[in-house]
């Protein structure tokens, strides 16, 4: 291939040297020098100033020991794992699949559907709280109910994670949506005519189709549910039955106790969840493809 | 679960009749079904919009679900006037603009590299950029923040004397951050421009910049304007970095300024819903001027060509 002997003046070289060293720097600086450094302080007990000492496991051990938030916290990001992946993902899949026929106000319904997505996840945390504030919150007005929604700890995690899924809905529609547009609708046709009906034409034939979707689809439920943080930070500041990973992670900044290393070990912990994942994405991603 | 079969005509008679298609009542139960569901979808926005209106002593009296007595515009001037909203609406545009910029124009460069040019380890690169924008911030986010308290920076580019607490600081962790999702589209865009653009161009010998900024770049005006559109929105939401990175109060954007307006014994609810609202609605004009490139951003990113 001519390609193959294609040859760079030195100003071309330049170019790129400066062009993606940049890139690579900045990369490096910002995402996965920092992400090394977690793995690295999470066996010390920096405080943030003073000399660095390690101490081993000590901080994983503490923090499965003696640390009760942490057990909450793993409880929640399991709960908003599997509520969304369980619930809000088929949800959406399915509302994708009732949308992607010629229907008259298939645009009306969308775009509902999809509003809350470009709204950010504090603003949605402050929306909730009139839907659901113990006193004069929506639901208890039209129920009749003094259920304090967002302050009993036994069942707030459940109301924040719906509204989590109002907006997880329309964005997994979205990625649904277009991925059912661009299945050939010979297939339909050919499942049609073999006499299958709807139901098994979507299940026998379409869905399998949807393969690389369902895998974004997933990483992106995934990555949501693990970098939930907003949405409880702007309700309670993430206290009181919301704990998750990534607010007890800040926590140990931003609050008044810096415990570099002891919020490190956390940070690891939700790296090391994160990774099995991304990884099983990527290989997915970039499997065969040899150019 | 029977709505998701509503047809099951036979396909013999859909043939024969394609024109002519009488009103189902499945067709009916499919519509009221979708009609609910986005009503459902629109009312926390609609009640938002509702409470904003209404005076604190009213709602306070008869809850959010009832009837008006007075309508009012005052919390909105409340929350731009005293808030003080302007100004942080100016301190997201001194973040965003230059976040929404130098990232793209660093990821199109870099996605030119990986995949109009055969550079050696263009794959490794790609997997590790795409890789480091699957991560949830907090995993990074302790030592970033100690790095950023340790950086020195000049006076006249933060007052701060550090990249903690700075504009810069914030704008380069939007753009580490958004680069490696914009990569990866935009690499995935560029494969599916013909080579033949740029064959002819090597006989005309243009060097690596003209090829990318004259004949790669101009193509790539639909991506861009889709992911300008996401950035745009993905930068303006964020909450997270503004929240740890910042300490000034009268430099946080303005997403994370909403936060101020609850109070530290008491919040008015009806006054935070005024600034929700407003805090919502440039990324709501937004999508509703854009919500084709909207769309779009998310999409592409996820049907690889």
């Amino acid at each position: 291939m001519a390609v193959k002997t294609r040859r760079y003046s030195a100003r071309d070289v330049t170019v790129l040297v400066i062009g993606l060293g940049v890139a690579v720097i900045v990369n490096v600086g910002f995402i996965w020098g920092p992400t090394l450094a977690s793995v690295g302080l999470s066996a010390t007990d920096w405080g943030g100033i003073g000399p660095i000492e390690g101490v081993g496991g000590q901080n994983y051990h503490d923090l499965a020991a003696e640390y009760p938030p942490f057990w909450s916290a793993i409880r929640n990001n399991v709960l908003w794992l599997g509520f969304l992946g369980l619930i809000a993902t088929p949800f959406g899949l399915f509302c994708a699949v009732l949308l992607d026929r010629r229907l008259r106000l298939s645009r009306f319904y969308q775009s509902a559907l999809y509003m809350p997505v470009v709204l950010s996840l504090a603003v949605v945390g402050f929306i909730a709280q009139l839907v659901y504030s113990a006193d004069y919150g929506v639901l208890n007005a039209v129920t009749g109910l003094t259920v304090d929604w967002l302050g009993d700890s036994s069942i707030n995690i459940w109301v924040v994670m719906i509204a989590a899924a109002w907006r997880h809905v329309g964005y997994v529609m979205i990625i649904y949506l277009a991925g059912l547009k661009a299945v050939d609708p010979a297939l339909k046709e050919a499942a049609a005519i073999d006499g299958a009906n709807e139901r098994q034409a979507f299940f026998r034939v379409v869905f399998p189709t949807l393969r690389p979707v369902n895998v974004i689809v997933l990483v992106i439920t995934v990555i949501e549910a693990l970098r939930a943080f907003d949405i409880v930070y702007a309700i309670n500041k993430g206290r009181n039955g919301l704990e998750l990973l990534s607010v007890l992670v800040t926590e140990n900044i931003v609050g008044e106790a810096s415990r570099i290393g002891f919020g490190s070990a956390i940070a690891v912990v939700l790296l090391a969840i994160s990774l099995g994942f991304i990884v099983t994405y990527l290989s997915q991603m970039f499997r065969g493809e040899e150019r | 679960m029977t709505l998701t079969a509503p047809t099951a005509a036979p396909p013999a008679e859909a043939q024969r009749s394609p024109s002519r298609r009488p009103v189902r009542p499945l067709r009916i139960l499919l519509h009221a079904f979708l009609a609910l569901v986005a009503l459902g979808w629109l009312l926390p926005l609609a009640l938002a919009v509702f409470a904003s209106l209404r005076p604190y002593e009213e709602t306070a009296r008869l809850g959010y679900f009832s009837l008006p007595e007075h309508l009012t515009l005052d919390y909105y001037g409340q929350a731009w006037s005293q808030a003080e909203l302007p100004r942080y609406y100016l301190n997201t545009l001194i973040i965003v603009i230059p976040g929404v910029v130098i990232t793209l124009f660093m990821a199109s460069f870099t996605a030119f590299a990986i995949a109009r040019l055969r550079i050696p380890g263009r794959k490794a690169l790609l997997i590790v950029f795409t890789a480091g924008n699957l991560l949830p911030p907090q995993v990074l986010i302790t030592p970033l923040y100690t790095l950023y308290t340790l950086v020195p920076l000049p006076a006249w580019l933060s007052d701060s004397q550090s990249l903690y607490d700075s504009y810069l600081g914030l704008i380069l962790i939007h753009v580490a951050f958004q680069f490696g999702f914009c990569v990866f589209v935009m690499a995935n865009f560029m494969r599916t421009i013909p080579e033949e653009i740029n064959e002819a161009a090597l006989v005309d010998g243009a060097g690596v910049w003209k090829r990318y900024w004259r004949l790669t770049l101009p193509l790539c005006r639909p991506v861009l304007a889709a992911l300008s559109t996401l950035q745009f929105t993905w930068m303006y939401n964020d909450f997270l970095w503004a929240l740890v990175l910042m300490s000034s109060g009268d430099k946080l954007p303005v997403t994370s300024a909403l936060n101020n307006l609850r109070g530290q014994f008491f919040t008015d609810y009806n006054l935070l819903a005024a600034g929700s609202m407003l805090v919502a609605l440039p990324t709501l004009i937004v999508f509703q001027m854009l919500h084709k490139q909207f769309v779009a951003g998310l999409t592409l990113g996820s049907t690889k060509g």
